[in-house]
């Protein structure tokens, strides 16, 4: 029943969401585009960490390496090259970091990627001063910004499709059966190791791909800028807010959260980090298991079908 | 009858504590082995072992003539390993059929979809589950998540089944009915090594054991001889007065 209407009302969503630059004005539509990129980040999020337990700071790692890729490589090669490069690269370094790292539990595995996303910073920070000699580069890719808009809310989408797919199918299984117990999974032949590094992988993949998209609304580019730790901070919170077991939670928790920080921003531009971190606080507190959490006690649906994410628990030896 | 399972000199220390010591026997293809031992004289660890739970500190295992010393457990499980475990181990947000179906999603020869449906609740019907697969586990009695895991076992296709004291805590009546799907498994040709405390479910499936003590071998041979081995009633015995 919820399907035979959800379809269209979700298609007719979409449509709606896509026609919306040719009605709204410049402000509007760069909120769109922030709007779409934190829901499409929020849920590949949940996509890995939701799913596995394993929380995750290294969200603005790949996002950076996107944004990069795009500044470096724009002029050289043709723009949907240079996003096939910058996913491949998000690719690589995802499961470089996933075999290594993987192993960690808990708050080491929290840790561990925080460092990653500052050594990926220090890194590029690093060569571009020492070896090009330059701090900052500039993105000139003539295409307006209905263009981004456009290739977020198609990424937003695909995000979802795979994460609602990967839930029905053979991998989201194997999920399932580790969250419950490793030791059965591994003897009914899960290989837990892939089965983690591959949604880490796939997770990682979509949150550059974010970023590359995203680069152009810059113009100039900085490691400062693009690998700014407060995108990883906001990306967790919101997909928590909603709760991160859920198809649509991320989506949920990252549409009235982006916009409230942007009104923060606007409204009290002197106090926006002081406000930030209260209301991570007050979410943390008061909402462990989400707003999505929040209408299963309150209406006694079944309990999600994976385990949320609001501690580091489950995650693997 | 040529050996399955070739266990080879196995020792397993936990620091100081040696939970095998320098174990070695064979189980033949087709043969119902039984594990026997006081407890703690490492039956468990030696299950463990041969699943790839555990590494041995030393010593080789082979299947079918080739190596699996010291593989994770989802490499050993494909190459035809299934086990039940000593505390039961059930998937708890999983419905009954679903349990099965985990277990045929990731053997070498992986059904899915419509396929897995049927092959679990065939299952789920030869372990005597018929008409459950929608339950949630949680829910079954203790003898009921006892059967979904021997199914989720035989889900696997193993070709050595290895069953931690499946039979302990059944009932009377439940034990009756447990030696009897054992005893269909063997009577199909299936090679099972299982650690056991109940002699009677010993006797009535096992022509063959293995008994430790201290992590050591201290019997091997025919059911019956064996059971009677003074020094096999002087090690249960000894536990007993200690
Ligand atoms: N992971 C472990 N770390 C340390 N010691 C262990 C570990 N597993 C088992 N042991 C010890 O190894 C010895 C053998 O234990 P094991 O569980 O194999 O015995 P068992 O024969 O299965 O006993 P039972 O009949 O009670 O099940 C025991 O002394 C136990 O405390
Ligand atoms: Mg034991």
């Amino acid at each position: 029943m919820k399907l035979t209407y959800g379809i269209p009302a979700a298609l007719a969503a979409l449509v709606v969401l896509a026609c919306a630059p040719l009605f709204v004005g410049p402000y509007w539509l760069g909120l769109l585009i922030g709007l779409a990129g934190y829901v499409t980040l929020a849920s590949a999020w949940a996509l890995f960490s939701g799913r596995t337990g394993y929380v995750s700071l290294a969200t603005v790692a790949f996002f950076g390496i996107g944004a990069y890729t795009v500044a470096v490589l724009s002029e050289a090669m043709p723009y949907p090259v240079v996003l096939l490069v910058a996913a491949g690269i998000g690719l690589g370094v995802a499961l470089l970091v996933g075999l290594a790292t993987l192993r960690l539990e808990g708050v080491y595995f929290v840790v561990f990627s925080f460092g990653l996303a500052e050594l990926v910073r220090q890194l590029v920070t690093w060569y571009e001063t020492s070896i090009n000699g330059t701090l900052g580069r500039y993105i000139f890719l003539d295409f307006g910004p209905e263009h981004i808009y456009w290739q977020l809310l198609a990424l937003a989408v695909v995000t979802l499709l795979l994460t609602w797919w990967i839930g029905r199918s053979r991998l989201g299984l194997a999920l399932k059966v580790i969250a419950d117990d490793e030791t059965v999974a591994s003897h009914i032949g899960i290989n837990i190791a892939w089965t983690k590094i591959t949604l880490f992988a796939v997770s990682a993949v979509i949150m550059t791909l974010v970023g590359a998209i995203q680069s152009p609304r810059w113009t100039y580019v900085e490691p400062a800028i693009v690998f700014n730790p407060t995108v990883s901070f906001m990306t967790l919170i919101m997909a928590l807010f909603g709760g991160a077991g859920r198809l649509w939670g991320p989506a949920l928790g990252a549409i009235p959260l982006f916009l409230l920080f942007e009104w923060l921003s606007a409204n009290f531009p002197d106090h926006y980090s002081i406000l930030l971190g209260l209301l991570f606080i007050i979410i943390v507190f008061l909402l462990p298991r989400g707003v999505v959490g929040l209408f299963d006690d309150r209406f006694g649906t079944r309990r999600a079908e994976v385990q949320p994410a609001a501690s580091g628990e489950g995650a693997g030896k | 009858m040529s050996a399955l399972l070739e266990i080879q000199n196995i020792t397993k220390r936990f620091g100081g504590l040696t939970a095998v010591d320098d174990l070695s026997f064979d189980v033949a293809e087709g043969e119902v082995l039984a594990l026997l031992g006081p407890n703690g004289s490492g039956k468990t660890t030696m299950m463990n072992i041969i699943s790839g739970a555990l590494k041995p500190t030393e010593g080789r295992i082979t299947l079918a003539g080739e190596q699996i010393t010291g593989l994770p457990p989802h490499r050993v499980a494909a190459k035809g390993v299934a086990r039940t475990f000593q505390l039961v181990k059930i998937l708890p947000s999983l419905d009954v059929r679903e349990n099965v179906i985990a277990a045929l999603a990731f053997r070498r020869d992986a059904l899915w979809g419509q396929e897995a449906q049927d092959e679990a609740d065939r299952l789920l019907v030869n372990a005597g589950l018929s008409a459950r697969g929608g339950e949630m586990v949680e829910n079954l009695t203790y003898i009921d998540q006892k059967r979904v895991e021997l199914a989720r076992a035989l889900a696997s296709q193993p070709r050595l089944l290895l069953l931690d004291e499946w039979l302990a805590g059944l009932n009377p009546t439940e034990l009756r009915v447990g030696i009897d799907l054992i005893a269909g498994l063997r009577d199909a040709g299936m090679t099972i090594l299982l650690v056991e405390h109940v002699m009677e479910a010993v006797r009535a499936l096992c022509n063959r054991c293995v008994v430790m003590n201290v992590g050591s071998k201290i019997a091997d041979g025919d059911t019956d001889a064996v059971l009677n081995d003074p020094g096999v009633v002087r090690a249960y015995l000894g536990t007993a007065d200690a």
